[in-house]
């Protein structure tokens, strides 16, 4: 076990801690897909390539993108041009 | 010839009356059942009391006992804490116990894993062993694994699937006009991404057993640069290559053929018949039997699935 090893495996325990803590949803999916992030370097350490790219691809790109599509569907995330629709109306 | 029957012989048959009962002219349970007429509900305004909108708005917490609520609540947060510690403590015990990575006393290191690493190339014809593993050993595991991705995506398309594009346009799902569409930084990006995202997962597919990674991998890969793709140029864009009619075509067709390849191949390993798909040199493209094209079987299904289910939570179709 290397330094950076240690690092990222605290890193990844206050990521999975942060998540649960954080009052916007919004944060806490970001903070998520940090912790992919942090698991796809950890699996590369542990050679296993594969897993780290389907980890990377899977949980830190579909996952994510897949809930921001639902935050966005339950208007959690609300761009400006949606306000000014609504005003319009 | 016809055969006749007296009129009243019929009016006694069973079909006689079975067609009445069908017209509706009879009603068989009249005379024959005892019967009451439906109760009247006795105030019909009680079980509509009017509430007024703040009642409604208030939340259910500030209506009962304030005192009552914080001592449950602190209880809820002390019980909580000592059950969060008591599951880690369980699982750090658990792992303590477990043998340490990369001993050669563990129980995984027994024959089945030996047998693999030894004379994996050799049965396979494959350099990656983890892919020659999964796709010849557990041929069938994966195949129930891509069946499984097959049968979510059919469930998501029941659930949450509007076939009618008018309809669609009538409930406002399609969300993509309200965002900023001539964002050039997200264009340009991803003009140079998508390329580029397509070719590696290409190349993760076709390499699957010469390098890392594999069908999965390499589908997740290439549906995620056609979300990408989606998300920056537009459902139209991507419709233009990627539409309903080609997916349910592609879907079907990778699933049917990856059958078929496990079908022969679990036949002619059975009976010890020669393969068509040849084992060729280690380390070339065109080698490894049937791990190739069940990795492009794999790789197309995966992609597919992934890609239909964001447009699927997008739009509610593809």
């Amino acid at each position: 076990m290397t330094i950076i090893t240690w690092i990222l495996l605290i890193f990844l325990v206050v990521c999975a801690v942060a998540v649960s803590f954080q009052k916007d949803l919004l944060h806490s999916v970001l903070i998520f897909m940090i912790y992919s992030v942090v698991m796809a370097v950890i699996w590369l350490i542990l050679e296993s390539p594969d897993l780290a790219i389907t980890e990377a691809a899977v949980g830190a790109g579909i996952t994510t993108v897949l809930f921001f599509v639902t935050l966005k569907k339950i208007q959690r995330i609300s761009s400006d041009r949606e306000e000014d629709e609504e005003i319009d109306e | 010839m016809s055969r006749k029957r007296p009129v009243e012989e019929y009016e006694k048959s069973f079909a006689f009356r079975f067609k009445r009962w069908m017209s509706g002219e009879k009603d068989p349970f009249i005379g024959e059942v005892e019967m009451h007429p439906q109760a009247e509900p006795e105030d019909p305004e009680a079980a509509f009391r009017f509430v007024e909108e703040k009642e409604y708005r208030e939340p259910a917490r500030m209506r009962i006992d304030a005192k009552a609520s914080t001592i449950y609540s602190r209880g809820y947060i002390v019980m909580s804490i000592i059950v969060c510690l008591a599951l880690v403590a369980i699982l750090s015990l658990a792992v303590s116990h477990l043998p340490s990575i990369g001993d050669a006393a563990n129980p995984t290191n027994n024959e089945v894993g030996k047998r693999y690493i030894e004379q994996g190339l050799q049965e396979t014809g494959s350099i990656n062993i983890v892919t020659g593993m999964i796709l010849t050993y557990r041929a069938f595991d994966t195949f129930g694994e891509t069946t499984v991705l097959f049968i979510a995506t059919c469930c998501v398309m029941m659930l949450i699937m509007v076939e009618n594009e008018e309809k669609r346009k009538k409930l406002k799902l399609d969300d993509f006009g309200l965002e900023p569409l001539d964002d050039p930084i997200l264009k340009i990006v991803a003009r140079f991404l998508c390329p580029i995202i397509f070719m590696f997962g290409i190349y993760v597919v076709l390499n699957g057993h010469l390098s890392p990674g594999g069908g999965f991998s390499g589908g997740s890969i290439i549906g995620a640069g056609m979300i990408l793709h989606a998300a920056a140029f537009g459902f139209p864009t991507t419709q233009k290559f990627f539409n309903e009619h080609i997916y349910v075509i592609i879907k079907v067709s990778a699933l049917m053929c990856y059958g078929l390849i496990a079908i022969y191949f679990f036949y002619t390993g059975a009976n010890g018949l020669p393969s068509i798909f040849p084992k060729g040199i280690p380390g070339a493209i065109l080698s490894g039997g049937i791990i190739l094209p069940i990795d492009i079987c794999v790789g197309t299904e995966v992609a597919c699935t992934i890609y239909a289910f964001y447009a699927l939570f997008r739009r509610g179709g593809l």
